[in-house]
């Protein structure tokens, strides 16, 4: 009996060791299969990601480009405001140049003409800015008395002026004694006229009256025309000559001396 | 920063006047001044310069010979000079240029000239 008990009972063990073993083969096989179907998983998820990376690489590397294009032409914008700019300011440093050499030559024309009592160095000074600033190489000074005759005014060789009466026959020297009036040749003036006419007539004022006239009759060599320079030195000229000459010769004719109660006085 | 020494020679108080005043606008430039050739000699021995700028028609001594008694003594014959001529011919500027200066000049001066020329021979 108890034999048969104990057969019985390894029979049912064995039974069910082989129900717990086939189940484990069946889930193992499971795990296979799943494991399989996961590799056909990576591999179709791998060769889906490797194609489709190029694709996002080059819309990136697209964009950047975009950008990239976009900055350039920024840049290049900058470039071309500031070369622009940079334009802008080289003429503007031109024009202050030019402004800064016209103001230099009339200070100057204006400082040296009003320096002195001296007529002989007065009319230095002018032959020097005519000669110096202006490029005139030979010019006359006439001068216009009282009665209407007319003087022209040198200095000789021992330097002391001299004033002698003279007939003028150049229209346009004419011209500027009864019209006051500043004539500049043109370029086109000048190739016409003769070596002895005027190429420029600036008329001296005070007062408004003319009391003699510039006339330029020959340029220096390298010096085909009259710049703008020229004619604000002409007509700084005009009238600071004219002054600085009647100043020194009232002053000669007071004997040297100024009389400021009387000067003062007499027209009060 | 080192003071630079100019020596103006000119006769004509305008044209002294326009040189001294276009070479003040250059910074940290000390300018002497002399009317004739002689005077600019004088200065020359008493002090050093960096830069001569003389005008070629003067009395008592012109351009040309103090470019060329410049040029000959050795204690100044590397100083730069630089001449200023009347004629925009070539005779007077072709003497200069010859007997030893650097640059020359014409009139009627520009300003910005000046100081172009100026630098130029300091090296500023």
């Amino acid at each position: 009996m108890t034999d048969n008990n104990d057969a019985g009972g390894m029979h049912s063990r064995a039974e069910e060791f082989l129900q717990v073993f086939k189940k484990g083969a069946e889930f193992t096989q499971g795990l296979l299969k799943e494991n399989e179907r996961l590799r056909f998983r990576v591999i179709e998820l791998e060769q889906h990601h490797r194609a489709e990376t190029p694709l996002v690489e080059l819309q990136l590397l697209k964009d950047r480009l975009q950008r990239v294009e976009a900055e350039k032409q920024e840049i290049l914008d900058k470039i071309c405001s500031v070369e622009q700019e940079n334009l802008s300011f080289t003429n503007r440093y031109a024009e202050i140049e030019a402004e800064n050499n016209l103001l230099a030559n009339l200070y100057i024309t204006t400082y040296q003409l009003h320096s002195t009592f001296e007529v002989v160095e007065i009319l230095r000074i002018i032959e020097e800015i005519l000669l110096n600033l202006v490029g005139a190489e030979e010019f006359s000074l006439l001068l216009r008395e009282e009665n209407g005759q007319l003087l022209q005014s040198t200095i000789n060789e021992s330097g002391l002026p001299q004033i002698a009466e003279v007939e003028i026959n150049d229209t346009r020297i004419l011209a500027g004694f009864s019209e006051g009036r500043n004539w500049l040749a043109s370029p086109a003036e000048m190739k016409q006229l003769g070596a002895n006419e005027a190429k420029a007539v600036i008329p001296l004022l005070v007062d408004g009256d003319v009391i003699g006239v510039l006339a330029v009759q020959r340029l220096l060599a390298q010096k085909c025309g009259f710049s703008e320079i020229d004619e604000e030195i002409f007509n700084l000229l005009g009238i600071h000559a004219a002054m600085a000459i009647c100043t020194a010769i009232l002053r000669h004719g007071n004997e040297g001396h100024v009389n400021f109660r009387q000067g003062f006085l007499s027209r009060a | 920063m080192s003071e630079y020494r100019v020596l103006v020679v000119e006769d004509s108080p305008t044209m002294r006047q326009l040189i001294v005043f276009a070479l003040k606008r250059i910074r940290n430039l000390h300018i002497e001044e002399a009317g004739d050739g002689v005077g600019g000699l004088k200065k020359l021995s008493a002090q050093k310069f960096d830069l001569v700028v003389t005008d070629i028609n003067m009395p008592i001594m012109d351009g040309l010979k103090l470019v060329s008694l410049i040029r000959n003594d050795p204690q100044y014959k590397d100083v730069p000079v630089v001449v200023i001529t009347t004629e925009g011919a070539t005779e007077d500027r072709d003497r200069a240029l010859a007997l030893g200066a650097n640059e020359y000049i014409t009139k009627p001066i520009q300003t910005a000239r000046i100081m172009e020329v100026a630098k130029k021979m300091l090296g500023i």
